[in-house]
């Protein structure tokens, strides 16, 4: 079974647990702008909306990538960066429609979600539930839910 | 470790910005944020200095915890020497802007002297500089806001700031951050502004490391699963902010009402939590908008608000129709019991403007309050007030009122002293609700006992989070102890002072002890730093700050009899409620409280006690 980060963004209250969690999963200490999870904080509506790659199918980003630093594991259809081949030209930068490849300067490499190898830190982190790790093809099953709880089922007058 | 181990040190007069390493044997002994900081100042300034002097100097100041993944890491405090009282002023918050500084490397930032013009501080990383503010004088902390981010094209930068309050020395003016998170209390702002010091934007990618970082999250992961568990801590602030208390503290009779004449207010349940979540009959929508948390907090009490468009404060002004940060209890408290107004959409108006000027609500409420009496005991008159009738419960009043004083023009300008100087000014100086200058929050000492020793021996005036005795005499947290006796108060009152001096220190949220008490928090700080931390060590740094500042303000002039509340606390009796007829018995609890602090007869800490404590 494939898993999938479910991000409910209506349940986000900004507190940026995610991003610490993701930066100490991957660099060891806490530094939300190294996070590969970005949480957007629209302060005139009160949003606050947790956003991250989808290891989508498609993969711009492993398609451009001119060394092949990027592959996708077939059972998991994560796609990571192997850092010691990324040159840092990014392309797949440019390529990704979502954004959420980025290039560190620090490293010289770029960096993306590679779902922390079947554990997300961010979901495990979330205290609201806005973020849930879940069988792929079940993404919207909560939301389906909740609609279908929503749906009239008294009886409809006849027309 | 997880202190960064260094301190910016700004001179606003020479213009210069320098590094220098932070005194490890004061971390030591004073922990961080409000105890380090406190140290810093006491080392740096005389105490009898003029808080608005360019002599004064201001601290910023982040804790071990700030910025990490503990729970509620985001607080910092603003420390120096109170302009409102004279006594030392350590005024703590939350968003955004205290992880970051942290990020970009520092511990803290000591502001002294005074810019020869407006200035404000910009940090990039280790990168310091004083650049030009003289477009933003005159202008609002959310304007002030807006324009940094967008002259440095750099939304993600953070940006603490002063509104016009404070530049035209509103005595109690806060400095804001993240729009809507305020160090509220005792004029931090004000001093501040007097350094012609307009803003500190910070930009911090260097992160934040901790001694033992498995250790670290062990202890982190386990104490926000007691957060997680608590009922207060993830229901009842969640969902109704500290708001969730207005009903509560009303009916047990503890709710100062119209400047404290009475202890219950018959509006409560109009400005309560409740009330925030019910559908506007006339625009058919809720005033609270969403909870928002505040960098890395697992609670998420943090109220937003929008404001009914159609409400006579804001028909016509769309500048005010989007969500900001909405009424926090002791806000909800001072702009309406403690002025009799039930209005919530005014309260939330006035609120919006304390935000975007930097007003500090409680004083600013209470200072009304006491206004609204003299106006009704025709000690002000129409005159003064230009032609705004002051009257008890008025809407219009308060709203009124509260623009004046944010551009502190006509009447605001004297509401702009605070009550204390306010009452003098009319020949009643009793009729301010104040200890030390500065006015009790929400919280009756005539039906909450312990509270009032509390605001009595608070050593920045009086004030709620210093010690606050309601979780026990009200919620029962940590124990339920009886909110009309005295017995054992003095005891009760010096454990919640200790322990909260500690829990600042460490850079997280007082609210977090609704559910953690030292032993979840000690795990964390010793797994983050260098040093030996335990409950023990933690209590007994907490009751060294708290001497600390308790000798800074004898030497500035404070003596045991400041330790006392208004007469009217002291003699009129509770007319409703659980403490109809109960004075404050504050007499009861002082000599006792003075015994268990190691004091003496009079208030001094005894060569033992500081002795013991290292001092
Ligand atoms: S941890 Fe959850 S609630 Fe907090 S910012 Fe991230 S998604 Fe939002």
């Amino acid at each position: 079974m494939q898993k999938a980060l479910a991000i409910d963004a209506g349940k986000c209250t900004g507190c940026k647990q995610c991003e610490l969690a993701c930066s100490f999963e991957h660099e060891g200490i806490f530094n939300v702008v190294r996070s590969r999870i970005r949480v957007f904080i629209f302060e005139e509506e009160a949003r606050f909306v947790p956003y991250t790659c989808t290891q989508c199918d498609q993969a711009w980003c492993m398609q451009v990538c001119p060394v092949g630093a990027i592959t996708s594991d077939p059972m998991s259809g994560v796609k990571s960066v192997n850092a010691a081949t990324c040159v840092g030209c990014k392309v797949c930068t440019i390529a990704c429609p979502f954004g959420t490849i980025n290039y560190n300067a620090g490293s010289g490499k770029v960096e993306k979600c590679d779902l922390c190898g079947g554990d997300p830190a961010c979901a495990r982190e979330c205290p609201t539930d806005a973020i849930t790790f879940i069988d792929a093809g079940l993404a919207g099953y909560a939301k389906m839910q909740d609609w279908a709880a929503r749906t009239d089922t008294a009886p409809q007058a006849a027309s | 470790m997880s202190w960064t181990k260094k301190i910016l040190r700004v001179n606003l007069t020479k213009g210069t910005c320098t590094s220098e390493p932070l005194n490890m044997d004061w971390a030591y002994k004073y922990i961080g944020q409000r105890g380090l900081a406190t140290k810093y100042l006491i080392e740096e300034i005389d105490p009898r200095v003029d808080p608005l002097s360019p002599d004064n100097k201001l601290i910023f100041a982040t804790g071990p915890l700030t910025g990490t993944a503990a729970s509620t890491s985001a607080r910092y405090s603003v420390i120096t020497k109170g302009p409102l009282t004279g006594a030392i002023a350590c005024s703590n918050s939350g968003g955004y802007f205290g992880a970051e500084l942290k990020s970009a490397g520092w511990d803290m930032i000591i502001l002294e002297g005074k810019a020869a013009g407006p200035v404000y501080l910009h940090i990039e990383n280790d990168q310091a500089s004083l650049l030009d503010a003289s477009p933003l004088w005159g202008t609002s902390t959310w304007h002030t806001e807006e324009w940094i981010k967008n002259t440095h094209q750099d939304p993600m930068m953070r940006v603490a700031s002063v509104g016009i309050a404070a530049e035209n020395g509103v005595l109690y003016s806060a400095v804001v951050n993240d729009l809507h998170r305020a160090a509220g209390r005792s004029g931090v702002g004000t001093v501040m502004a007097s350094k012609n010091l307009k803003a500190v934007c910070v930009r911090g990618t260097l992160g934040i490391g901790v001694r033992d970082p498995k250790a670290f999250m062990e202890a982190a992961t386990k104490a926000k699963k007691v957060l997680a568990e608590n009922a207060v801590t993830s229901v009842g602030l969640p969902t109704h902010g500290t708001q969730v208390l207005m009903n509560v503290i009303n009916e047990v009779g503890a709710l100062p009402t119209r400047n404290a004449a009475d202890v219950q207010f018959e509006g409560a349940s109009d400005i309560s939590a409740e009330a925030m979540r019910e559908v506007r009959r006339t625009d058919g929508k809720t005033n609270l908008i969403a909870n928002q948390a505040c960098f890395g907090c697992t609670i998420a009490c943090g109220r937003v608000s929008k404001i009914d468009q159609t409400h006579y404060t804001i028909v016509n002004k769309p500048e005010y129709w989007h969500a900001s940060g909405g009424l926090e209890y002791e806000a909800a408290w001072a702009l309406g019991a403690a002025t009799g107004v039930n209005d919530l959409e005014a309260l939330t108006y006035a609120n919006f403007i304390c935000n975007e000027q930097a007003i500090d609500p409680i004083t600013f409420g209470a200072t009304l309050g006491a206004a609204m009496e003299l106006y009704e005991d025709g000690l002000i008159t129409d005159e003064e007030t230009g032609g705004v009738k002051l009257n008890i419960g008025s809407a219009e009043a308060l709203t009124t009122m509260v623009e004046l004083t944010g551009k502190a023009e006509g009447f605001g300008k004297v509401l702009g002293l605070g009550s204390k100087r306010l009452c003098e000014k009319y020949g009643k100086p009793e009729l301010s609700m104040s200890v030390k200058g500065l006015e009790f929050p929400a919280y009756d000492p005539r039906g909450i006992q312990g509270i009032g020793l509390n605001y009595a021996t608070s050593n920045r005036g009086a004030c709620h989070v210093r010690g606050y005795t309601v979780a026990s005499e009200i919620l029962g947290i940590p124990e339920k102890t009886d909110p009309l006796v005295t017995d054992g108060k003095a005891g009760l009152v010096k454990a919640f002072q200790d322990a909260t001096a500690a829990v600042d220190s460490a850079g997280i949220c007082l609210f977090t002890t609704f559910a953690w008490s030292l032993e979840d928090i000690a795990p964390q700080v010793d797994a983050a730093c260098d040093g030996e931390w335990t409950v023990e060590t933690m209590l007994e740094a907490g009751e060294r700050i708290w001497n600390m500042e308790r000798q800074f303000n004898l030497a500035a002039g404070f003596t045991g009899k400041d330790d006392t509340l208004p007469k009217r606390l002291l003699k009129d009796a509770a007319k409703t409620g659980p403490a109809k007829g109960l004075v404050s018995g504050l007499d009861k609890m002082l000599p006792e409280y003075y015994q268990v602090r190691g004091w003496s007869t009079d208030g001094v800490p005894t060569a033992d006690t500081l002795g013991r404590l290292g001092l």
